[in-house]
């Protein structure tokens, strides 16, 4: 079975250097790069934090959407052209190819990573800068097992991405969203304010929070800690595993 | 991928697209010109919101909402007045900016350098008030922009009471706050004329060893006996 995971693994890495997704990744930088190059000429003072600030954040953002189509769409183009069910006609399980595949994009996330996280190293600590990538390697883990989840489940890209961005959304403002729901204005008694109460108090139990994942305040203050980023591993080995744990219930019980 | 030639490309759909961009171009300069309704500052909106907007991400909330402050006086091509901003408004955003960002020095340079330049002595006011407000929460980081803000008081607008109690603030401030700033009180008393309250104050700092540099002592020691030939 190793063989096989291994196998399409690979394959994985060879797509992605073959569909130009890390020259596409350099592009975007390039365009993130001309951005900040503007910010920084309208700033009085700070301009190096914001220059950094503002990069780093929009190249997460950019890791986070890049991984997560390119692989709804590889997936995805997998079903429509039948080559699942050419690979699953070999003597190989259902959970190698998962694993497999997985394997696979994981090993991209962490080259995206490397590459975005290296870049950010001109203007920031090095330390802070590992932890920074550390973060966004798990960050890009967690979203990358979603997008297989929901591509496996959907067959379809537009669902798949659709979720994907909700599920982001959702779950690096879910601190914002347990503030507000908590605070005095909103402290109602009424059914439909213990419902929404609930409602967001269940969504933070389940999501993992990404807004203490990646922080763009440690590169510019120098405020990261192991502590953080041994944190931010914990709860990823925990979402990963369960989020590989629903793809494979899913997709040994599709009728493939 | 190698592509075909450009000659396989049916004439009709060349023209089409040349066409098409042109008429693009033709429509966005037939765009009429925008309103010049000039805005007024509005009242910002809460922290979490602002959080929310950028996705829990408040450094870079932080960083978007000052370039954005900063650069609302300019609308539309036009420069607007300071006199045209609304200094309470303005005050708000300051504090929910540096409220996202507290290890940002960012809305304390706007607030001692920037909106100080309006004329006038109240709007002034605020903003310095601002800066004691921020000083007080964080007196080891903010020093210098409340240094900033006693000379503003004392040369800019001529209120030697509020810089006296700025002054007195940087004394009574964190550890960091150096002996030279802390003695800014010593000459704004005299300014004021307050010399029995000088002489106590430059007693009380050598009397507890708050100095160490010798020329420093020997000046105040001096200062002191001088005041001492003035009293009745």
């Amino acid at each position: 079975m190793i063989n096989y995971v291994i196998s399409f693994s690979r394959y994985v890495v060879i797509e992605a250097l073959h569909t130009r997704l890390l020259v596409m990744s350099a592009i975007l930088l390039g365009m993130g790069m001309g951005l900040v190059t503007f910010l920084g000429s309208i700033t009085i003072t700070e301009t190096a934090a914001t220059q950094s600030s503002f990069l780093a954040a929009f190249l997460r953002i950019i890791a986070v959407y890049t991984m997560s189509l390119w692989v709804i769409t590889s997936v995805a183009r997998e079903f429509h052209e039948r080559s699942i069910d050419l690979w699953l006609s070999f003597p190989v399980t259902r959970g190698a190819f998962v694993v497999g595949k997985l394997l696979g994009f994981g090993i991209v996330a962490v080259m995206m990573a490397v590459f975005y996280g290296s870049i950010l190293g001109w203007n920031a600590p090095w330390w802070q800068v590992i932890i920074w990538t550390s973060s966004l390697i798990c960050e890009l883990w967690i979203i990358t097992n979603l997008s297989l989840f929901c591509v496996l489940t959907f067959q379809h890209a537009i669902p798949s991405f659709s979720i994907v961005l909700g599920f982001y959304i959702l779950a690096r403002s879910i601190d914002a969203l347990q503030s507000i729901v908590h605070s005095p204005l909103n402290s109602g008694i009424g059914l439909m304010a213990q419902i929404t109460l609930g409602a967001v108090e269940l969504l933070a139990t389940l999501l993992p929070h990404f807004d203490r994942f990646t922080r763009t305040e440690w590169l510019i203050y120098n405020t990261g800690t192991v502590m953080d980023l041994l944190h931010i591993i914990g709860q990823t080995a925990v979402y990963v595993t369960l989020l590989t744990a629903m793809s494979l219930f899913d997709f040994y019980r599709k009728n493939l | 991928m190698k592509q075909r030639t450009l000659n396989l490309v049916p004439k009709p759909v060349k023209w089409l697209l040349a066409g098409s961009l042109l008429l693009q171009i033709f429509v966005y300069l037939q765009l009429p010109a925008k309103p010049t309704l000039i805005l007024e500052l509005p009242l910002p909106p809460s922290y979490e919101q602002l959080r929310l907007f950028t996705l829990g991400d408040s450094v870079v909330a932080a960083k978007l909402g000052i370039l954005w402050l900063q650069s609302f006086d300019q609308q539309q091509g036009r420069v607007l007045s300071y006199h045209a901003l609304d200094y309470g408004i303005l005050r708000q955003w300051l504090e929910l900016l540096l409220e996202l960002d507290p290890h940002s020095h960012y809305p304390l340079l706007l607030a001692s350098q920037v909106y100080v330049s309006v004329g006038t002595p109240e709007k002034v006011r605020k903003m310095l008030d601002f800066v004691y407000d921020a000083y007080l929460k964080y007196p080891d980081q903010r020093w210098p922009w409340l240094l900033q803000a006693t000379v503003l008081a004392k040369h800019r607008i001529k209120d030697l009471p509020l810089s006296l109690k700025y002054a007195q603030a940087l004394s009574k401030g964190g550890s960091n706050v150096p002996i030279w700033a802390q003695e800014m009180q010593v000459f704004i008393l005299e300014e004021m004329g307050e010399l029995e309250q000088m002489r106590i104050v430059i007693g009380g700092m050598l009397a507890n060893g708050q100095l160490t540099d010798p020329n420093e002592i020997k000046f105040l020691n001096e200062r002191l006996k001088a005041l001492e030939q003035l009293s009745p």
